[in-house]
């Protein structure tokens, strides 16, 4: 890379003198260099391991299987015809459409709610613990509240339970054709609720109390006053806070795996991805295109946070 | 009234955070049986099964031989006896207490505390099944936990995780605090544009990353003859995607301090290496501990890189691959399920616990500014 290169040629020129009389020669010259020597073992790694492999996929979306021979667009032509690829994109799109909104939604109420109680940390610490547990973990979690027995045995599962207590007909719920992906999203808004809240309530902590005071003295009701002065003011927020579980929605993938392995139709694009990647064989270049369509999914996303930060940056 | 309303709001909103953990950990001290008869949240109550029970033939120790009655109990521990039969179709046929006829002649009754007697001249019911439901009380053990520490390996993968996890969060954090002091408080060309990039980088999908770097460690570990499925391998690239996020972290909490320190000690005759291990890295050791929490959990629980780096053979499997395992094959044993489950998010969730305040700082300053 070429900052390693840098630091190599400054090093080779700065030892002769090290050790000689031009100590203040050398001081100015560890100064400009020691900036890269502070960052040149992350920016080797960061290079290694996220700007190589990026650069990566792009060569294997244009080669064959093996990824040796070059194919043109083929890869392409295949994603865009594939059915599979079709339903996991829509797939993600539901995710995408529900989970960042309902998260973010109940962070709100959880972290508005919570802020009123004594035992409101208490609270808080509870509704967070699911962020500390795996998907693996969470699956296994759910997969007993979502647990089916034949209709007249006992049912063990907690969800089936209440559902026969209240006069209804138990389900097997993760084999249920379209509902079924709500049911796995349900997972990962029970992980990103926490998170959402904690980071609503750090916000709803920091606005203006005068604000409040003021519209409480004319009149505004509480849910008035929420409504329009609180939730305007952590607007910001409350857009960061989306983005994030919106990031974190497009990388789903071992709660697919462990619920339903991609069966009953609930596939979505990182497993679609992993199984053309190691799955049969694998397929470089078609599993590579699935990558990409991924990062164009993140992309307009990503641009947004920059323009935010570059702001953010001037500002102060 | 309104305050009530707010405390009955959030008890339920916490009831449903916490309830399908709660059901899990009471499943993973039950018994097997049980588990399958009744809902966990039932456990400490008494449970109604339906079994059967083979009636001793003559001569076998269960059973004691007065002239031509066998005598002895169906139930092993306590409980008590709701009914009893003689076919699977009517297991509880018959009250405690009544006498049933076998259709090869002979009698049997079972009384409500499980004590039979069989008056049999023929020889005919030696060795026959008859049912009984019964009120059994709660079984509660360890059992499951020793099960599949043991003979199902989560214990030997609860030490691959920490083999995994501990140098993963260490590793970065130490690269990222040098990093993070350059593009906070060093003048240098590129800075900003560096800054940015480490914005871009954190939001990359490393799902993309795993078949390239595979790729490049199967060919650089042919031509220099080193195994391409390593710990050390992992590390890196635990390291690697882990950086963006704690060079973010760590750069906004030491831009964050005081200019005016900094310059003091530069006054004082401080060099950059002086003034980043005694004035700022100390200050910035809360957000340091923020990331360190994120990344240890992150990592304890990841799947799929420790899957496509570390391979899925069983010397080397992380907890969350042997709790996937588990799934595959044991997908209706809940015990083991419940009990594998619990082993393996123990460790982030007791780092959770005792180190809330510092994840909660972290997930802040990952996200603000």
């Amino acid at each position: 890379m070429a900052n390693s290169q840098r630091v190599g040629l400054t090093q080779a020129r700065a030892a002769p003198i090290a050790g000689g009389t031009h100590r203040v020669a050398v001081g100015v010259r560890m100064t400009a260099l020691s900036p890269w020597l502070f960052l040149a073992p992350a920016l080797g790694l960061l290079a290694l391991y996220l700007v190589y492999p990026a650069l990566a996929t792009l060569w294997f979306a244009l080669h064959d299987r093996a990824g040796q021979d070059f194919v043109g667009a083929a890869n392409f032509a295949w994603a865009f015809h594939d059915p599979g690829v079709r339903r996991a994109l829509a797939n993600n799109l539901l995710w995408l459409l529900v989970v960042p909104a309902t998260s973010t939604a109940l962070g709100l109420l959880a972290a508005a709610l919570t802020e009123r109680l004594r035992w409101g940390g208490a609270a808080r610490t509870l509704i967070l613990m699911p962020v500390a547990i795996s998907f693996v973990g969470a699956a296994v979690v759910w997969r007993f509240v979502y647990d089916f027995r034949p209709e007249g045995a006992a049912q063990t599962g907690l969800l089936n339970a209440l559902v026969v207590a209240f006069g209804g007909t138990p389900r097997a719920w993760i084999a249920l054709p379209f509902w079924n992906s709500f049911f796995l999203m349900a997972i990962v808004i029970w992980v990103q609720t926490g998170f959402a809240m904690v980071i609503l309530a750090a916000a709803l902590r920091g606005i203006g109390k005068d604000t409040v005071e003021a519209a409480r003295l004319d009149g505004a009701n509480g849910l008035q006053i929420f409504a329009w002065i609180v939730v305007p003011q952590i607007r910001g927020t409350i857009a960061v806070v989306w983005i994030a579980i919106t990031l974190a929605v497009l990388k789903v993938f071992d709660i697919v795996l462990a619920m339903t392995n991609g069966q009953w139709n609930t596939g979505v694009l990182a497993n679609l991805m992993f199984d053309r990647m190691f799955r049969g064989g694998g397929h470089l270049g078609q599993g590579a295109v699935i990558a990409l369509v991924l990062i164009g999914l993140v992309a307009p996303v990503v641009f947004w946070t920059l323009c935010r930060a570059r702001g953010q940056g001037q500002g102060r | 009234m309104r305050g009530r309303a707010v405390d009955l709001a959030v008890a339920l909103f916490v009831l449903i955070c916490t309830l399908p953990v709660v059901g899990l950990f009471v499943t993973s001290f039950r018994d097997k049986d049980q588990i399958a008869a009744s809902g966990w949240w039932t456990a400490f109550s008494p449970v109604e099964e339906t079994r059967a029970f083979r009636l001793p033939d003559r001569g076998e120790e269960t059973g004691v031989l007065l002239g031509a009655t066998l005598t002895g109990s169906v139930l092993a521990g306590d409980g008590r006896v709701t009914g009893f039969g003689i076919t699977p179709r009517a297991p509880v046929a018959f009250a405690p207490g009544e006498v049933a006829r076998f259709s090869g002649g002979g009698t049997v009754t079972v009384s409500a505390d499980g004590a039979f007697s069989v008056s049999d001249r023929s020889g005919h019911a030696g060795g026959r099944r008859i049912y009984y439901g019964a009120r059994l009380s709660p079984r509660l053990t360890l059992g499951n936990y020793v099960t599949v520490l043991g003979a199902e390996g989560l214990g030997r993968s609860f030490l691959n995780s920490a083999a995994v996890a501990i140098p993963s969060t260490v590793i970065p954090a130490v690269i990222a605090c040098f990093a993070a002091y350059a593009l906070a408080w060093m003048r240098f060309p590129g800075r900003a544009l560096l800054v940015s990039a480490v914005v871009v980088l954190m939001a990359v999908p490393l799902q993309m990353a795993l078949i390239p770097l595979l790729t490049l460690y199967n060919s650089a570990g042919q031509a220099f003859g080193f195994e391409a499925k390593s710990y050390v391998g992992l590390w890196l690239a635990h390291t690697g995607f882990g950086l963006p996020l704690a060079i973010f972290i760590l750069r906004n909490a030491m831009s964050a301090l005081p200019g005016a320190m900094i310059e003091a000690a530069r006054m004082d005759g401080a060099g950059d290496f002086v003034i980043f291990s005694r004035v700022v890295l100390p200050l910035t050791l809360p957000a340091l501990a923020g990331f360190a929490v994120f990344q240890f959990i992150w990592t304890w629980n990841d799947l799929l890189v420790a899957l496509v780096f570390l391979g899925p053979q069983d010397d080397t499997l992380v907890l969350t691959g042997r709790l996937l395992n588990l799934l595959g094959s044991h997908g209706g044993d809940w015990q083991l399920l419940a009990a594998g489950a619990f082993v393996s998010i123990a460790a982030p969730l007791c780092v959770f616990f005792a180190l809330q305040r510092y994840l909660v700082r972290g997930l802040l300053a990952g996200v603000s500014r």
